[in-house]
């Protein structure tokens, strides 16, 4: 080892127009947004959606959410997987809390299989908003994959009484299947952050 | 058996996640201790993006944004590698930047600064490194701006960098500053980083790259995590 890390530094307020241009509205692209699978992909089509509250139970206007998530089949989209790339599903989705009303963020994507064949079915998350110094790491699970959540070696590690904070809760709308994720930055309800 | 993890985030470089003199820490920072993930499959991927997605202007800042003319402002060109831990180039990985205008004006909704827009930038681009690991970008010097979290607070002189690395566990956003700027010290933004760290976010001004007659250059090289030698267990 040689070279020493670059510090992270906050994404700030105005990372709408660079990282997620096409949602907001601005004149450039984006390279990811809220829809991460079209209707070519197989799997179950899911919506996976919530809000990112602050120390004061209030929602945050300006987060930026990215998931990163196996295919139906459980395999990614990444040479060190060996999925084959010609699979239209790219797993990368990028969205911010500043458009919609409520500040939601909202992903269309297909519900992911079981990674290594051990893990619960899961999205990873990675986390960015001004007043946060270095992004954040966390994990959505499922809450209709219990038997599977039960034996998840990751899940393991959580103290149980905040295992709760990784689960999505399943629900049948006219839309089709919407799971919803809240995170707590803060209090009884803080969301569990990973060290990876 | 998986292969072999990333090395951790050095929490020696990075900034703690509640650091109360920028004040918007303190009710976003989490409370309770990170808890350890032993790098699965999923942490050792992560999404890829090569030279397909990157659009011919995609680069060049100071062109993307033209609607009439030239921007205002002092031309720059801003270059640098991305490297692992090892001196290793990253390749063909996206770096994204955005960045005020001259006058220290983000094209935000949001942002409310009295200070003109300029309507020949708009201030976001994106490259993809090549096989020395090296980015390059033309654009304009940003300016310093005013934001409110202290009396007579100043952002430095910065560019916004966002980094995705071949994984999860690489994927890096940070600020560029630039040399001998008066504001770095009253920052708590770039003070937030140790010290002995944070001096890696300014950039080095540089002759060679400077291109005559027309653009003075800086030199802006990344470090993300590197790799372990040895394969590690899957977590059971
Ligand atoms: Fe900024």
């Amino acid at each position: 080892m040689t070279m020493k890390q670059t510090p992270s530094q906050t994404v700030g307020p105005y990372f709408a127009y660079g990282l997620t241009a096409e949602q907001y509205g601005y004149p450039f692209t984006a390279i990811a947004g809220g829809k991460v699978a079209d209707e070519l992909c197989t799997g179950d089509r899911i919506h996976v959606t919530g809000r990112v509250f602050d120390g004061n139970g209030d929602p945050i206007d300006d987060a930026m959410i990215e998931i990163w998530q196996a295919d139906s089949e459980g395999r990614y989209l990444h040479p060190e997987d060996g999925r084959s790339s010609n699979s239209v599903f790219t797993g990368y989705g990028r969205y911010g809390t500043g458009t919609d009303p409520q500040n939601r963020f909202l992903f269309e994507t297909v519900k992911p299989g079981s990674v290594d064949g051990v893990q619960a079915p899961h999205i990873n998350v990675i986390l960015f908003m001004r007043g946060q110094l270095s992004h954040l790491y966390t994990r959505i699970y499922f809450s209709d994959e219990v038997e599977a959540n039960a034996k998840d070696p990751v899940l393991d590690t959580v103290p149980e009484a905040r295992r709760e904070t990784l689960v999505a809760r399943r629900e049948d709308m006219p839309i089709g299947v919407v799971y919803h994720f809240d995170i707590h930055m803060q209090g009884e309800k803080e969301t569990v952050f990973f060290d990876l | 058996m998986t292969a072999a993890g990333y090395r951790m985030r050095d929490w020696e470089a990075h900034p703690p996640l509640l650091f109360p003199d920028y004040k918007s820490t303190v009710l976003r920072a989490p409370t309770k201790p990170l808890v350890p993930l032993k790098h699965t499959l999923s942490e050792l991927t992560g999404p890829v993006y090569g030279h397909e997605r990157v659009g011919p202007l995609d680069a060049d800042l100071t062109k993307n944004g033209a609607k009439n003319g030239e921007p205002l402002g002092e031309r720059i060109v801003v270059t640098g590698r991305v490297l692992d831990e090892d001196g290793r180039p990253v390749r063909n990985t996206l770096v994204e930047v955005w960045q005020a205008n001259a006058a220290g004006r983000y094209i935000h909704k949001v942002d409310q600064h009295l200070a003109p827009l300029d309507p020949n930038f708009f201030g976001g681009g994106r490259c993809v490194t090549d096989d020395d690991g090296r980015y390059r970008f033309y654009t304009i010097k940003p300016g310093a701006y005013p934001w409110g979290n202290h009396h007579n607070a100043w952002r430095p002189n910065h560019i916004h960098f966002s980094l995705l690395g071949p994984s999860i566990a690489t994927r890096l956003v940070t600020q560029m500053y630039f040399p001998g700027d008066p504001l770095l010290d009253l920052d708590p933004i770039y003070l937030s980083s140790p010290a002995g760290a944070r001096e890696r976010l300014i950039s080095d001004f540089s002759i060679d790259v400077t291109e005559p007659g027309f653009a003075l250059g800086y030199i802006f090289d990344i470090v993300l995590r590197g790799r372990y030698e040895t394969p590690m267990e899957t977590p059971k």
